[in-house]
């Protein structure tokens, strides 16, 4: 046993890099189906979208970059296609500048699929700096920080644009974030102009938003990839997050295991200890 | 009559004062006034890129004079930043926009930099694994509450759960709305009260560390 012990305690890590790699892998391969049951908070989130009407505007910033992809892409591209489907208008803006050619991406992609035209039914605004000051400045005017879109044509040569200068316009914000521009959207643009807001983070930054959420300061919170496998679900297009659920199932079954048998090692080599301090 | 440090003191004392009152009445002339004060910091952030990439080329230009450990790496900073730079621009005049899909500069965005800081994030998984592993251990009562409450919440949030301890997802957000938001809430009034005190230190003038 103490052998055993030992060698549990003298793993290489390499050994458990593997393990972590194969993990993800196979699942990926050969993709086997658990249930997606959506959890409240996005419930919540697919709601206040689904209830706008046709011709609404839904403002969208993307507040990540590609190292937040996997967990918010397909977050963006399910709204983006529940945006389309409902005829809502969606409002792109970027605030972090490396997530904007991810912004127009999904824009792009989604927008193929549905019979809508640039600048009439959606618009991308591209990235601007200075995040804090644009959040509270769109309170006023939008066109104060957005003269052009990302292209650089002129929004007021954009139809979607006509009736757009400020939250009074924006029927619902929606952040994706992987850092804390979220919480300046909800300090400035929910506090000060009463903008609804759903947030969609990261899983690692979503409990920072829960307190927001049961204040009833955002209207929904959709945590990382599962929180996109469920808005995926909701709008019945299961799709990449969904797809990554097995592979993200096994992976946490997996620490949870090196979790327990790291501990196991703990105790005996503690207990041995233990006994040979005794002994002397 | 106003010299020295007394003159960015005066401008932060005014400005800060200036801002202060245009939240709570944003008439006119207030509310012109900080939205023109908006747009300057908006101008502002977008030349503070300017700083970093200075700041960032100097560093390297130091290290690699000095040949400093991994100067070698300076040298693919130098490098990356000469090939950004030239195909921003080449493609902006091309096409008027670097951001076109079918520009080189985007060419290098989608195959370079989104599998680069894909891969890195991604790391992260081979390292929280290893970590847990070696040094998530109960050591006492409180990494023993840790770990559990750890253990619970990493079941609770894959569907797998859902299929067979449907319990653990219900647990999971009770987790989260109370003990977690608890602690959370503690926390931001925390950071809530220690901005407002150091934002009325830094517009009264005792907080001058931003000046050296």
């Amino acid at each position: 046993m103490n052998d055993i012990i030992k060698k549990l305690t003298a793993i290489d890590r390499r050994y458990l890099f593997i393990i972590i790699a194969l993990v993800v892998v196979i699942p990926l391969l050969f993709k086997p189906k658990f249930p997606i049951i959506p959890k409240k908070p996005v419930i919540d989130a697919y709601k206040a979208v689904d209830s706008l009407s046709a011709g609404d505007n839904v403002m969208i910033s993307v507040d990540y970059d590609a190292a937040s992809m996997p967990e918010l892409q397909p977050f963006l591209e399910a709204l983006l296609r529940h945006c389309f489907k409902k005829e809502l208008n969606p409002i792109m803006l970027v605030q972090w500048q490396l997530g904007a050619p991810l912004g127009t991406r999904a824009m792009e992609k989604i927008a193929k699929e549905f019979d809508v035209e640039y600048g009439v039914d959606y618009i991308n605004l591209g990235y601007r700096p200075g995040y804090t000051a644009q959040i509270v400045g769109i309170g006023k005017e939008i066109r104060d920080y957005f003269i052009t879109d990302y292209k650089g044509d002129l929004i007021d040569s954009f139809s979607v644009m006509d009736d757009i200068h400020n939250y009074d316009d924006i029927d619902i914000l929606v952040g994706l974030e992987a850092g804390a521009t979220g919480n300046i959207w909800v300090q400035y643009a929910g506090a000060r102009y009463n903008q609804r807001i759903i947030l969609a983070l990261t899983a690692v930054s979503a409990p920072d938003a829960y307190f927001f959420y049961q204040s009833g300061q955002i209207e929904g919170l959709v945590g990382g990839m599962k929180g996109s496998a469920d808005y995926e679900t909701l709008i019945d297009h299961p799709d990449v997050a969904v797809a990554g659920m097995a592979a993200q199932s096994f992976v946490h079954i997996l620490i949870i295991v090196f979790i327990i048998l790291g501990n196991i090692a703990y105790f005996f080599e503690k207990r041995n200890k233990g006994k040979t301090l005794g002994g002397k | 009559m106003i010299k020295g440090k007394g003159i960015p003191l005066t401008i932060t004392f005014l400005t800060g004062v200036i801002i202060i009152v245009t939240f709570f009445i944003p008439h006119s002339p207030f509310g012109e006034f900080e939205q023109t004060a908006l747009r300057w910091y908006s101008i502002i952030a977008g030349f503070t890129m300017l700083l970093g990439v200075d700041s960032l080329l100097r560093s390297h230009i130091k290290k690699f004079r000095k040949k400093d450990n991994n100067w070698e790496y300076s040298i693919v900073v130098f490098i990356a930043f000469a090939v950004i730079v030239t195909t921003g621009i080449i493609a902006t005049v091309r096409t008027g926009n670097a951001f076109n899909t079918d520009t080189s500069f985007m060419y290098i965005y989608n195959h370079m930099i989104i599998p680069l800081q894909s891969t890195m994030f991604s790391l992260l998984a081979f390292f929280i694994a290893s970590a847990a592993y070696r040094a998530f251990r109960a050591r006492n009562t409180d990494a023993t509450l840790l770990l559990i409450t750890a253990i619970i919440v990493m079941l609770g949030r894959v569907p797998i759960s859902d299929r067979f301890i449907p319990a653990v997802p219900a647990l999971t957000e009770w987790i989260m709305s109370v003990p977690q938001m608890a602690a959370k809430r503690g926390i931001i009034i925390g950071i809530a009260l220690g901005a407002i005190g150091v934002s009325l230190r830094i517009i009264l003038g005792i907080e001058r560390s931003y000046l050296s």
